[in-house]
């Protein structure tokens, strides 16, 4: 199957349970395969577990709450970022608080998109470009540490081909 | 009754919880948005999962608030709780109910809670009745085999 045609997988996280159900569905009906989960530690031990060579499971998205007792949404942001493993996986935050301070340092430090709660249909149709981005870059990725070396010149030479009117 | 008689008594009552008294908002249209066939009792389950949410987080804040030492931040993080389900199933007056009563809390003033948490349990109790009013309409049609008419709303 190409990789093109698989469904992006999205892990969500929140500890309330209405709003992992709200989440869970926006998520499906904009046709994301979706693993719900209630807590951040739970949400780690989720990647781990699929993080082995098989990679058969891959987590696309993490889409996580704020506010959670224990680990924050912020303090699992951290996690994912400082992890050489889950790093390059976007994460975006939800928060029913419109606190501008908080937003800042989430997307300062890594976070892709910063909902607020109640999240639509609006917010998650953002998603797919952070995916399609990241898919593409490992396709490019792939066909790199296949290709041949390209000389300089033929590259040169197909940019002034495509010359934008 | 039949079918489109009913169709338009529910159209009619759901309106009336929007227009007239601010029940529901915006929220609750999308959740009836992302109810299908593949999920046709979502509606359903969103909403009884916010009643026992909130019948389960109304008890904490009684006891809370009946202590002798109030803990404010305690009675705080069950309102902001409350606050969070209520936004998300479109129950604007609950949810403006818990915004007062958060206020409220910070300023730790125990008979303005006490006021608050009245006023939140009322809000709860009407929107409650108006849901579920809606919910029985709903079944009666879905019963005579005719389907939920989508409200459509200038929002």
């Amino acid at each position: 199957m190409a990789a093109s045609e698989t469904k992006f997988h999205v892990l969500a996280v929140d500890d309330t349970l209405i709003d992992r159900k709200l989440i869970e569905k926006l998520l499906k009906t904009s046709s994301y395969q979706v693993t719900a989960v209630d807590s951040g530690t739970k949400a780690l031990e989720f990647l781990g577990l699929n993080n082995n060579d098989n990679q058969d499971v891959e987590v696309n998205l993490i889409i996580t709450d704020y506010c959670m007792p224990g680990m924050t949404g912020y303090d699992l942001l951290r996690k994912i970022k400082e992890s050489s493993s889950f790093k390059d996986i976007p994460v975006v935050i939800m928060s029913s608080d419109n606190i501008p301070s908080r937003i800042s340092r989430c997307l300062e430090d890594g976070a892709e998109e910063f909902f607020l709660k109640p999240v639509q249909l609006s917010d998650v149709n953002k998603l797919r470009p952070h995916l399609m981005k990241r898919r593409m870059q490992t396709n490019v990725n792939k066909r790199k540490a296949m290709d041949e070396i390209v000389s300089p010149d033929r590259t040169r030479a197909r940019y002034n081909e495509l010359q934008v009117k | 009754m039949e079918v489109g008689q009913m169709q338009r008594r529910l159209v009619d009552y759901t309106k009336s919880l929007f227009m007239e008294k601010g029940f529901l908002d915006a929220q609750f249209l999308q959740l009836q948005q992302l109810q299908d066939e593949s999920n046709p009792d979502f509606v359903v389950e969103v909403v009884s999962l916010f009643f026992d949410d909130s019948e389960k987080l109304l008890n904490d804040l009684t006891m809370a608030l009946d202590q002798p030492n109030v803990d404010f931040k305690k009675v705080d993080a069950h309102v902001h709780q409350l606050k969070g389900s209520s936004s998300s199933i479109g129950a604007q007056r609950v949810k403006n109910a818990c915004i007062a009563f958060r206020s409220f809390c910070e300023e730790q003033n125990i008979d303005a809670t006490l006021r608050c948490l009245q006023q939140v349990k009322q809000e709860y109790y009407l929107v409650k009745n108006k849901l579920e009013t809606m919910l029985r309409l709903e079944q009666q049609i879905v019963a005579a085999g005719g389907s939920i008419p989508m409200i459509e709303l200038g929002f």
